[in-house]
């Protein structure tokens, strides 16, 4: 859907992205992570040129954008800021309604598109006519997710979405976003420098140190094949938690015991994490769990299963 | 009138109708002035927004403008846009510039990057960001550098009554020249508040929200350009001719008043500074001028006197007053200083102020000229004689001539020695220095006699004006009596208020009088 290819970007002489690749398929979170001045954000605006690099080419859906009119391709493209951009003179309303005024749909077409994303995004529809400023710091990154959302761009754009947020805000829209069906449609690039929030978020991560791509790939491959030092001491200090989320039951499941107890009611799917399953006792008084990976698959198992499970799936990892 | 103080009410209540107009002519002057300022400024503004290499070379221009003096800005505007309206609107939009182009910079390049870039990100063009989200965003500082033009304007313009643009500053600067402080009042007190009644409602503006900020920014240009056309309303009907007259002739009885009320005279008066107004007249910026009945650029712009033919002008002639004990000490002075009595004719006087004034000869060499031509020179005797004989002169160029031929005529016809205590300042100095036996004599005008000296009630201003005669004879009479001072024969010449014309025209229309004048005026 989108690739880069030899992307290389100067400000005056300091190389801020280095001859970079990548590609990005439908409907696939990736995320680009590292630390400040790693050059992510840069890579990310090129995609939309916001900024335009030095040297290299840009395709999305096999269209090079540079012969694109940028105003148009930015029309196609939903972007998220991390301060949330939403014009201070303009409603709610008003600001969820640009894109589509630049699309020049009709009144009643806005209206109703943005009566739907209000309520996928739970927000009341009293809010609609407030100006930003009125409302919370996460109300007002949810007006910003429908502003970039409105016109149903295929591609969405984050540039640290939820960096301003305080951890709770942000873990409850973790949770909103996951679940967004609209969210799902989308081929999504994000920028974060937080570690949690790239495993938890997408699908693969690419890792970005000093213009370059450092490794890409899934939470997994970073955590259990880390290319190099860097990659490893990138993930060091959240390890543990950080494996529980990458793992999901699926990858663990042949290492599950194949026991099935057909009395629980609670099961939980293969796609979930292992942390999730995990945290699954702590809330519950039952000391078994059953995860089903379709109908007629369906597995029992308690907190030592899933950590011995796990244990053999790293020594296994560990000797490839 | 003279005989009770006239409280600032009376004053502005007798004076309502000039001081509507002037208001009216204060707010247009300002707000047209306005209006192209922000036509100019805000299209700057936005394009050094954009190309922030200009920004310095722009703001320091435009800083470099404010600190030209408003009346020297307004000085420079006369060559090349003449008197009047327009070049007093171009010196107050110069004014008015500065922050209308510095706030406009700082209001759209203080505009959140996240917020531009998010605009950027959507889609719009670098138009629909100007227009939708820049200047919107931009607009309370913008508006608070209107805000700021438009005190400085309302300031500034007081000084448009110094080229005939008219305004609050004609009250204000003929009050000064009059020393009326009601009329500087009346002038100051409603400029004051307009500049306080402007900040305010523009301060309102100011913090009206977005909403109501989009509607009100297109009243605003409406509102602005009703404002300006204030300034049209009094000057829109029209007359045949155009006078110019001083601030100080506008407010006098034996001025404009004078005119209006004797002689029923009504044209389209502006008032303008006397150092732009004969020049205006001769450019034909304006048609008739008050003046000096002697002053050299009359010659210099063939300018001619009207005749006041109901006499409302008192007369100045010009004799030299003397204190008594120095004629007895000096029993040749009288004979010696008639000498020159009935020579100097208007136009003679004129002539020499021209060679003086603008043919830069010295006083001296134009008095000896004169002398020689008609004869009375004769050079100085070589003098036996101790006693000296002090003349004294005001400070300007016609009393330096004639005290230089006074000097030489002592020189030539007596024994006596002199000395010239030459530039003693206005009426009251050279008066005081002759009554102190500073001086012994100088040249003085009957109507400052009457008028700066004597000081005399409107009813006897009006019977003894009458003629000139009757005027020399009671400052005579009344000199000798308070202070033993003699005034010896007239020189010849009247240095009076006059109206003047172009003498091109005044022939043209035949006009030789000023009921000459109004018949021109009334006819047709």
């Amino acid at each position: 859907m989108i690739k880069v290819k030899d992307i290389s970007k100067y400000f005056g002489k300091v190389k801020a992205v280095d001859t970079i690749n990548f590609e990005v398929q439908e409907q696939e979170n990736l995320i680009l992570l590292g630390t400040s001045g790693c050059g992510k954000t840069t890579t990310l605006k090129m995609l939309n040129r916001l900024i335009e690099p030095t040297s290299g080419n840009i395709f999305i859906n096999g269209k090079n954008i540079t012969d694109e009119q940028p105003e148009i391709l930015r029309r196609g493209i939903g972007y998220v800021l991390q301060n949330n951009g939403l014009f201070p003179h303009y409603t709610v309303a008003e600001n969820i309604a640009v894109v589509p005024q630049l699309l020049k749909w009709d009144k009643k077409k806005i209206a109703d598109r943005t009566a739907e994303l209000m309520e996928k995004l739970h927000l009341s529809s009293d809010h609609l006519h407030v100006y930003p400023h009125e409302l919370s710091g996460g109300q007002q990154q949810r007006i910003g997710l429908a502003r970039a959302l409105v016109s149903d761009p295929p591609v969405l754009l984050m540039d640290e979405p939820f960096g301003a947020l305080d951890n709770v805000t942000r873990a409850a829209i973790h949770k909103e976003f996951k679940a967004l069906d609209e969210l799902k449609r989308k081929t999504i690039i994000m920028v974060t420098h937080d570690v949690q929030e790239a495993f938890e978020l997408g699908d693969r991560i690419c890792l970005m140190d000093q213009g370059m791509i450092v490794q890409s790939g899934t939470p997994a491959d970073l955590l259990f094949k880390p290319a190099n030092k860097f990659v490893k001491d990138f993930l060091k200090d959240q390890r543990l938690q950080l494996e529980f989320k990458a793992i999901t039951l699926l990858i663990i499941w042949d290492l599950l015991p194949n026991h099935h107890e057909g009395s629980h009611t609670s099961s939980l799917s293969t796609d979930t994490d292992l942390w999730t399953a995990l945290e699954h006792f702590k809330f519950t008084d039952s000391e078994t769990v059953s995860i089903s990976k379709d109908k007629n698959d369906i597995k029992t198992v308690g907190f030592e299963q899933l950590m011995s499970a796990f244990n053999q799936y790293k020594n296994k990892q560990g000797h490839e | 009138m003279n005989e009770r103080e006239q409280t600032l009410l009376e004053f502005m209540q007798q004076q309502a109708d000039k001081l509507a107009v002037q208001t009216m002519q204060h707010i247009g002057l300002t707000f047209i002035s306005l209006f192209f300022a922000v036509l100019v400024g805000l299209p700057l503004g936005i394009i050094i927004a954009r190309k922030r290499k200009l920004s310095g070379t722009v703001l320091g221009f435009a800083g470099i403008l404010q600190t030209i003096p408003s009346i020297a800005l307004l000085g420079f505007m006369i060559p090349l846009l003449g008197i009047g309206p327009k070049p007093a609107i171009v010196a107050l939009l110069l004014y008015a510039l500065l922050p209308i182009i510095r706030n406009t910079y700082t209001g759209i390049t203080g505009v959140d990057a996240a917020v531009k870039e998010a605009a950027v990100a959507m889609g719009m063009s670098k138009r629909q960001i100007l227009f939708k989200v820049e200047l919107p965003l931009a607009m309370p500082v913008i508006l608070a550098g209107i805000r700021t033009a438009t005190v400085i304007n309302v300031g500034v313009a007081t000084l448009a009554s110094f080229i005939a643009a008219g305004g609050l500053g004609e009250f204000i600067f003929g009050g000064i020249s009059l020393n009326n402080t009601n009329m500087i009042l009346a002038g100051a007190i409603p400029a004051a508040l307009l500049a306080i009644i402007f900040d305010f409602l523009l301060s309102m503006v100011q913090k009206l929200n977005f909403r109501k900020l989009k509607r009100s920014s297109y009243a605003l240009p409406i509102i602005l350009l009703l404002l300006s056309s204030f300034y049209f309303i009094p000057t829109a009907y029209g007359s045949k001719l155009t006078a110019g007259f001083t601030p100080e002739f506008m407010g006098r009885q034996d001025g404009n008043l004078g005119l209006e009320s004797k002689y029923g005279l009504k044209i389209h008066t502006v008032v303008i500074s006397d150092a732009v107004m004969y020049k205006a007249a001769y450019e034909k910026e304006l048609d008739v001028i008050s003046g000096y009945s002697t002053d050299g650029r009359l010659k210099a712009y063939g300018l001619v006197v009207l005749d006041d033919d109901k006499g409302i002008f008192p007369p100045y002639y010009a004799a030299p007053i003397v204190r008594e004990d120095a004629l007895k000490k000096f029993p040749e002075l009288e004979k010696t200083l008639n000498l020159l009595s009935g020579k100097i004719n208007d136009s003679v006087m004129t002539d020499l102020n021209y060679r003086t004034d603008y043919l830069h000869q010295s006083p001296e060499r134009v008095a000896k000229d004169f002398l020689v031509k008609h004869k009375l020179f004769k050079p100085a005797r070589k003098n036996n004689d101790e006693s000296i004989v002090r003349i004294g002169s005001k400070i300007f160029g016609e009393q330096y001539i004639l005290a230089n031929m006074y000097s030489m005529l002592i020189k030539g016809y007596t024994n006596y020695d002199v000395s010239t205590k030459t530039g003693l300042g206005g009426t009251k100095i050279c008066f005081d220095a002759l009554t102190n036996d500073q001086i012994d004599f100088y040249p003085e005008y009957t109507g400052t006699g009457l008028l700066a000296i004597l000081q005399v009630s409107s009813k006897t201003i009006n019977e003894v004006t009458k003629n000139k005669d009757s005027t020399y004879n009671y400052v005579q009479r009344e000199f000798k009596k308070q202070y033993q001072i003699s005034w010896l024969k007239p020189i010849g010449f009247n240095n009076a208020y006059a109206l003047m014309m172009r003498e091109q025209q005044a022939k043209s229309l035949n006009i030789k009088t000023i009921s000459n004048l109004k018949r021109y005026l009334n006819s047709k």
